[in-house]
C-alpha cells in the first residue's frame, strides 16, 4: 500500500524534524530568541560525529553525548559573552546578531570542511525492516527513536529538575522568576547551551540518514521554524506534533508534487499559519 | 439637554465574568459627570469600551445620535471622544512638544505639522508642561506624565473627555491643580467623565456622579444623594457594615 | 553635534557639494570605480528603502530580496518582449509596489519574529514559483537579456545615472518623508503602536503606506541591475543577504536617519570590497564579524550614537588606569583631555 509507506516514511522523519526543532524551539521560548544559529550547529554536530566515525570508529549514536557536550560548552560561551548583552534588546537586534554570529560560524566550517557532501555509510550497514509490503530503513527507525528519546528526556529534566523548573519560569515570566531569586542571566545560558546540546545531538543523528555539507544548515534552520510554527512554541507535545506533521506533509508533498516542491509546500503552510494562527496547534501565546 | 454620548443596555462579558452588566446612560454636552466604584467594577472596561479598545458583547452606543459600537479605536479619536490612561503611554523618544501635536495631527485633523505644533504649545501652556516642551517624554516625572497625557487629550480636540484615574500619584496640591484645569476644560464645552477613587475630587469637580458595582450601574445622581445612597454604601463598605450605618442613623 | 554642522544653509552647501560629487564622478573615474559606485548606488537605494519601513515603522522586514528578484524578473521579462529598458524599470517599481500592496495585507498585522520570519518566506516562496515558471522565466537556467548596443563605457555610465536616479528618488522621498505627516505618525507606530492606533493613526494604512514605499525603489533597483548585469536567476536575484545587507547598512548608519542608510552603504561597501579583494574565502565570515561588532557597540547607528559621549567615558576609563601610574599623578592630563573633550561638546 503506497499510501501506508508514504505516512511510515512521513512519521520517521517527523520524529527527526522534532528533534530538531526542539532545542529552536526551547530558545525561541525561554529567550525570545530566533537563533539562526541552529542549523550550522546541527551541522557541526554532525560533522563532528562522521569525523569521529571515520577516524576514530565511534558510532554516531554512540557519540551523541560527546557531540552535545561540546556544543553545550559553546552555546553556553555564546550565550553568557555575547548574546546575553543584547537580551531585551528589540528582535531586529538579536535577530541581526545571531545572523552575524551564523555567518562567522558558517564560513569557518566552510574553510575547514569545505562544501563536499560527506554522510556516513555505517559498516556494517543497517538494512530494511520489512513488513509485508512495508519496506523501513532501520538506520532511519533507531534515528527516531533516540530523536523522540532525546526530547523526551529535555522534557523529563524541564519538569523534574531545579534547573528545569528554574527555565519554566524564566519562561512563564522572566521578572517574577527574578524576583523568586532565579539568577537569570544564567538561566539563559543553561537554556542556549541546551539548546545547542539539542542540535549537536541532531546533528548525529542527521550524519547517518542524511549527506551533510555547510550547504544544507538554512534547510535544518528553516524545518525548525516549520515545526515550531506548526506545533506551537512552549510546549514539548507541540514539537512532536509540529515535526510528524511537516514529515507526513513533506512525505506526501513529494508524491504528489514532486520533490522540488516539497520545500515550497512547507513555507506555504507557514504562511498561512502565520495570518491566521501564528501561535500554531498546541502553543501557549508565544513572545511577538 | 441633548446628549453627546448614550449607552443602552451595554454589555462586556470576558469568558463567564460580566464586566458590564447592561448599562444603560446619557451624559449631556458640557456636563462633569464622575464615575465610582470599589474596584473591580468596571470603570476601566466602561472606558475600553466607549473607546472601542474592547468591544462591547451587546448593547448600543451612541455619540451625537450616531452609533460608534463598531468603530476602531482610531475613528472613535478622530470623531472627538478623547482618553486618559492610568498607566501612561507617551511616545518615548518623541519631544513633549510632539507628543501633544501628535493628538493634534492625527485626531483634531490639524493638516500640517507646523499648525499641529502650534496647537500642541498652547495645551503646554495650558496644563503648565511649556517648560519642558522640548524635554524627550521619558524623562518626565510622573506628575508631568500626567499632564502630558491630559495636554495630549486636550489638542484632540474632544467633544468627550475621560479622565481614569488622573489623579493617582499625586499630592494634595498637584491634586488642586488639577482641579482648576478640569473646571476649565469643563467650562469650555466639554463633556467629562472622571473616573476617580478620590472623593474630593469628584464631590468637587462633579455635578453629577454614577457609580458602578459588579458591573451594574447601581446609582446616577447629583453628589449629595449618592453619599447618603444606601446601596453605595453597602457596595464599598459592605452589607453588614451598611446596615449597621443605618441603624445609627435611624436612631440618631 | 557641532553647530557649524547643523546649520540649514551648511546643509544645503554640504548637499549641493555632494551632489554635483555624484554628478561629475563618471568623468573622473575608470570603469572600475564606475561600477563600484553604481554599486554603492544600488545599496543605498536599497537601504534607502528598507529604513522606510525599518526604520521609520520599526517592523524588521526581510523582504527586501523578494522585491528586488520580482522587480529583477519582471524588467528582464519586459525588456526581452522589446520594451525599452527606462520604462521596464519604470513598471517593474509599479508592478512590485502593487505586490507589496497584497503581501502586506497578509503579513503587516504580525509583529516581531512572526512578521521577519513571514517577509522573509515570501521571497523564497516567489524563488520557487519563479524556478518553475520555466517557459516565462527560464526556470533555474535563468534569464538572458540581448546585449546591449553600447560601448563598454558609455554602458557603465549609463547605469551609474540609471541607479543615481533610482537612489536619488529614494533620498528625496526619505526627505519628503521625514517632514511629512506620514512620517510623523510612522515614528509614533514605531514608538508605541497601541498609543498612536488611540491618537487617531489608521495604523493599518500607514503600515501599509511604508511596506509600499519599501518595496518601490527596490524593486526599480532590481530592474536596472538585471538590464546593467544581462543574466539572473533565482538563486542570485532572491538570496537572502539582499533582504539583509541593506539592514545592516541602515544599522550602522542610524535607523530612522535620513543619511544613515546612505553613510552605511558607503562604509559597508567600502569594508566589503577591501575584504572581498583580499580575503575572499573568508569574507562572508568577516561580514558576520562585523555584524556582531555593529550590534554589540554601535546599536543605535553612527548618527544616532552622540559619538563626543562615548569618547568622553572612554577618556574618563583612560584616566583612571594612568592614575595608578606614579609618573602622571602630578600632570593631571587626562582631567584636561576629558576638560577639552567637554568644552567642545558644549558649545557645540
Amino acid at each position: 500500500m503506497l499510501s501506508l509507506q508514504i505516512l511510515i516514511n512521513g512519521i520517521l522523519l517527523g520524529g527527526l524534524y522534532s528533534c530538531i526543532a526542539v532545542g529552536f524551539s526551547l530558545v525561541w521560548g525561554v529567550l525570545n530568541i530566533i537563533n539562526i544559529l541552529h542549523g550550522s550547529m546541527i551541522v557541526l554536530g554532525a560533522y563532528a560525529a562522521f569525523f569521529a566515525y571515520s577516524q576514530l570508529g565511534i558510532h554516531p549514536f554512540a557519540f551523541i553525548p560527546i557531540a552535545g557536550l561540546s556544543l553545550f560548552i559553546l552555546g553556553y560561551g555564546l550565550q553568557a559573552k555575547i548574546i546575553n548583552r543584547v537580551m531585551g534588546a528589540p528582535v531586529l537586534i538579536t535577530l541581526t546578531l545571531t545572523f552575524g554570529l551564523n555567518l562567522i560560524l558558517d564560513n569557518m566550517m566552510m574553510v575547514a570542511f569545505k562544501a563536499d557532501y560527506r554522510k556516513i555509510i555505517l559498516d556494517p550497514p543497517l538494512g530494511l525492516l520489512e513488513l509485508g509490503s512495508l519496506l523501513i530503513p532501520i538506520d532511519r527507525l533507531y534515528a527516531m527513536v533516540l530523536a523522540l528519546g532525546l526530547v523526551g528526556c529535555l522534557y523529563a529534566i524541564l519538569r523534574a529538575t531545579q534547573i528545569g523548573r528554574a527555565i519554566v519560569a524564566v519562561r512563564m515570566d522572566r521578572d517574577a522568576a527574578a524576583l523568586m531569586g532565579v539568577k537569570v542571566k544564567q538561566i539563559y545560558a543553561v537554556t542556549f547551551a541546551t539548546g545547542a546540546f539539542m542540535a549537536g545531538a541532531a546533528g548525529c543523528l542527521m550524519s547517518v540518514i542524511f549527506p551533510i555539507s555547510p550547504l544544507t544548515s538554512n534547510a535544518f534552520l528553516g524545518k525548525a521554524f516549520v515545526v515550531c510554527v506548526l506545533g506551537g512554541l512552549g510546549s514539548m507535545p507541540g514539537v512532536i506534533l509540529g515535526g510528524i506533521l511537516l514529515g507526513l506533509l513533506e512525505s506526501f508533498g513529494t508524491l504528489w508534487l514532486g520533490p522540488d516542491f516539497s520545500t515550497t509546500i512547507a513555507f506555504v503552510v507557514l504562511l498561512t499559519l502565520l495570518m491566521f494562527r501564528p501561535t500554531g496547534l498546541l502553543g501557549k501565546r508565544g513572545f511577538e | 439637554m441633548s446628549a453627546i454620548l448614550e449607552l443602552r443596555d451595554v454589555s462586556r462579558n470576558f469568558g463567564g465574568l460580566r464586566a458590564l452588566d447592561g448599562i444603560s446612560m446619557s451624559f449631556g454636552i458640557g456636563e462633569v459627570i464622575g464615575i465610582i466604584g470599589p474596584n473591580g467594577a468596571g470603570k476601566t472596561t466602561l472606558v475600553n469600551v466607549i473607546t472601542a479598545v474592547t468591544p462591547a458583547s451587546s448593547g448600543d452606543i451612541l455619540f451625537n445620535g450616531n452609533p460608534i459600537q463598531g468603530l476602531t479605536p482610531d475613528r472613535i479619536a478622530q470623531i472627538g471622544i478623547a482618553r486618559t490612561s492610568q498607566i501612561v503611554q507617551p511616545f518615548p523618544r518623541l519631544t513633549v512638544l510632539d507628543n501633544v501635536a501628535a493628538g493634534a495631527l492625527f485626531a483634531a485633523g490639524v493638516n500640517t505639522i507646523a499648525d499641529a505644533r502650534s496647537s500642541a504649545m498652547e495645551q503646554l501652556e495650558f496644563t503648565g508642561l511649556a517648560r519642558v516642551a522640548h524635554k524627550l517624554a521619558a524623562t518626565l516625572s510622573l506628575a508631568d506624565r500626567k499632564r502630558l497625557e491630559l495636554a495630549k487629550s486636550l489638542a484632540m480636540k474632544p467633544k468627550l473627555l475621560m479622565l481614569d484615574e488622573v489623579n493617582a500619584g499625586l499630592n494634595a496640591s498637584e491634586i488642586d491643580a488639577a482641579l482648576d484645569l478640569i473646571r476649565a476644560i469643563a467650562a469650555s464645552g466639554v463633556t467629562i467623565l472622571l473616573i476617580e477613587h478620590l472623593m474630593k475630587v469628584v464631590l468637587n469637580a462633579c455635578s453629577r456622579i454614577a457609580v458602578l458595582h459588579q458591573g451594574r450601574l447601581i446609582a446616577d445622581g447629583i453628589p449629595e444623594a449618592i453619599v447618603g445612597d444606601a446601596k453605595v454604601i453597602e457596595a464599598y463598605l459592605g452589607r453588614k457594615f451598611a446596615a449597621r450605618q443605618r441603624k445609627v442613623m435611624e436612631t440618631s | 553635534m557641532n553647530a557649524l554642522f547643523c546649520s540649514k544653509p551648511a546643509h544645503i552647501v554640504v548637499a549641493v557639494l555632494f551632489l554635483l560629487a555624484f554628478l561629475f564622478f563618471p568623468w573622473v573615474a575608470n570603469n572600475y570605480l564606475l561600477r563600484i559606485g553604481t554599486t554603492m548606488l544600488m545599496y543605498s537605494a536599497l537601504a534607502l528603502s528598507w529604513n522606510f519601513i525599518g526604520g521609520f515603522a520599526g517592523y524588521p522586514s526581510f523582504a527586501t530580496a523578494a522585491f528586488f528578484g520580482l522587480g529583477a524578473y519582471v524588467g528582464g521579462i519586459l525588456q526581452n518582449k522589446g520594451i525599452p529598458a527606462p520604462l521596464a524599470w519604470l513598471l517593474a517599481g509599479l508592478l512590485v509596489t502593487i505586490f507589496a500592496v497584497v503581501i502586506g495585507r497578509i503579513i503587516l498585522h504580525l509583529k516581531g519574529h512572526y512578521f521577519a520570519i513571514a517577509s522573509l518566506v515570501i521571497g523564497d516562496v516567489l524563488r520557487e514559483i519563479i524556478n518553475g515558471m520555466t517557459s516565462l522565466t527560464g526556470g533555474g537556467m535563468g534569464l538572458n537579456l540581448a546585449a546591449q548596443k553600447m560601448g563598454v563605457t558609455e554602458q557603465a555610465q549609463f547605469f551609474y545615472f540609471s541607479m543615481l536616479t533610482v537612489a536619488g528618488l529614494a533620498l528625496v522621498t526619505t526627505v519628503l518623508l521625514d517632514r511629512s505627516r506620514l512620517g510623523f505618525g510612522l515614528r509614533c507606530i514605531e514608538q508605541n503602536e497601541d498609543a498612536a492606533v488611540r491618537i487617531g493613526i489608521n495604523t493599518d494604512r500607514f503600515k501599509t503606506a511604508a511596506f509600499m514605499l519599501s518595496s518601490t525603489f527596490v524593486g526599480m533597483a532590481g530592474a536596472v541591475y538585471v538590464s546593467w548585469t544581462g543574466y539572473i536567476d533565482p538563486g542570485e536575484a532572491f538570496e537572502v543577504l539582499i533582504s539583509v545587507k541593506p539592514i545592516v547598512m541602515t544599522l550602522l548608519g542610524g535607523a530612522g536617519t535620513i543619511l544613515g542608510p546612505v553613510y552605511g552603504a558607503f562604509l559597508f561597501l567600502l569594508l566589503e570590497e577591501t575584504v572581498w579583494r583580499n580575503f575572499l574565502n573568508i569574507h562572508s565570515g568577516i561580514l558576520g564579524l562585523l555584524v556582531v561588532l555593529l550590534i554589540l557597540f554601535l546599536p543605535r547607528g553612527i548618527l544616532n550614537t552622540n559619538l563626543w559621549s562615548v569618547v568622553e567615558a572612554h577618556a574618563r576609563v583612560l584616566r583612571t588606569y594612568f592614575r595608578l601610574l606614579p609618573r602622571f599623578q602630578g600632570i593631571n592630563l587626562w582631567a584636561w583631555v576629558v576638560r577639552i573633550i567637554r568644552n567642545i561638546r558644549h558649545q557645540s
